[in-house]
């Protein structure tokens, strides 16, 4: 139970952090994308207050030897370059390019209801389903 | 046209960079989106309920904020179709990619790892080039 709790909470500080920084508007992340006039920095200062906070924070947490509420850190080790870590990035880059929609902004934005954006939250659903069960699986 | 709001944009910028802290202390997970939510439907039992629990708080928040803070906009470009391409390419790309801009952007970044800067410089700059192609060619 304090797994699900930590966890909620968790999500309502993300769920907050997104909508008070305006990130929950794709025409806001397009203006940081499109450098031309009316240019929009605020998503610079959103990743950059981000890391402001994950990057000691992170360093903090991790001189534990395990998490409060599990048995170890579950945390990526590879440090290899691979195709498909680009590939799968420039085509997540250009479907946020397009519609200026990432996964945690679509997520938070589907409280509007509007169709487009049910629409993009469900076909982002159907393209994680489909990388899960075509690509195999190596690990 | 969106005004640049650099201080709010840094409160939420903070707000997300405690969350990414939070989860780690207690279950010692990466706060990223997108493994949360494709997670959220592919694994059973524990694994699935502490990601729904986590999308759920991210919506609770929408919620409350579109009821009681004066409510956000959420203002799309081009149409639905184009929307349905966007929606796949992102949900594939970022599953194939192990992470978006939350895991590789911002808890990627901030232990320095390699394969999350070599992917934030990836989707940025296909995002970039992509939205200028789409607004100025």
């Amino acid at each position: 139970m304090k797994v699900l709790i930590a966890s909620l909470f968790s999500g309502l500080l993300f769920g907050f952090g997104l909508v008070v920084s305006g990130m929950s508007n794709p025409a806001r992340v397009l203006n940081f994308l499109d450098f031309s006039a009316n240019w929009d920095a605020t998503l610079a200062f959103v990743m950059g207050g981000a890391i402001l906070v994950a990057a000691p924070g992170i360093y903090w947490v991790r001189k534990r030897s395990k998490p409060l509420f599990a048995n170890k850190f579950d945390i990526p080790t590879s440090k290899t370059i691979d195709s498909k870590l680009v590939l799968g990035s420039a085509c997540f880059g250009i479907g946020w390019g397009i519609s200026g929609f990432c996964p945690g902004p679509a997520v938070v934005a589907v409280v509007s209801l509007q169709s487009d954006v049910l629409l993009f939250i469900g076909a982002m659903l159907v393209g994680m389903l489909a990388q899960y069960f075509l690509t195999p699986k190596s690990s | 046209m969106t005004p640049f709001e650099p201080l709010s944009g840094l409160a939420g910028g903070i707000l997300i960079g405690l969350s990414v802290v939070l989860l780690l202390l207690t279950l010692g997970r990466i706060a990223g989106i997108s493994g949360i939510s494709a997670g959220a439907l592919t694994q059973r039992g524990s694994e699935q309920y502490w990601r729904l629990a986590f999308l759920a708080g991210m919506i609770l928040a929408a919620i409350f904020y579109s009821n009681f803070m004066g409510g956000f906009k959420v203002e799309t470009q081009l149409g639905s179709g184009w929307m349905i391409i966007a929606g796949l390419l992102v949900g594939f790309g970022t599953r194939l990619g192990c992470g978006c801009t939350s895991g590789h952007g911002v808890a990627g970044l901030s232990r320095l790892s390699p394969r999350s800067i070599v992917a934030t410089l990836t989707f940025m700059a296909a995002a970039a080039a992509t939205t200028n192609i789409i607004r100025h060619l």
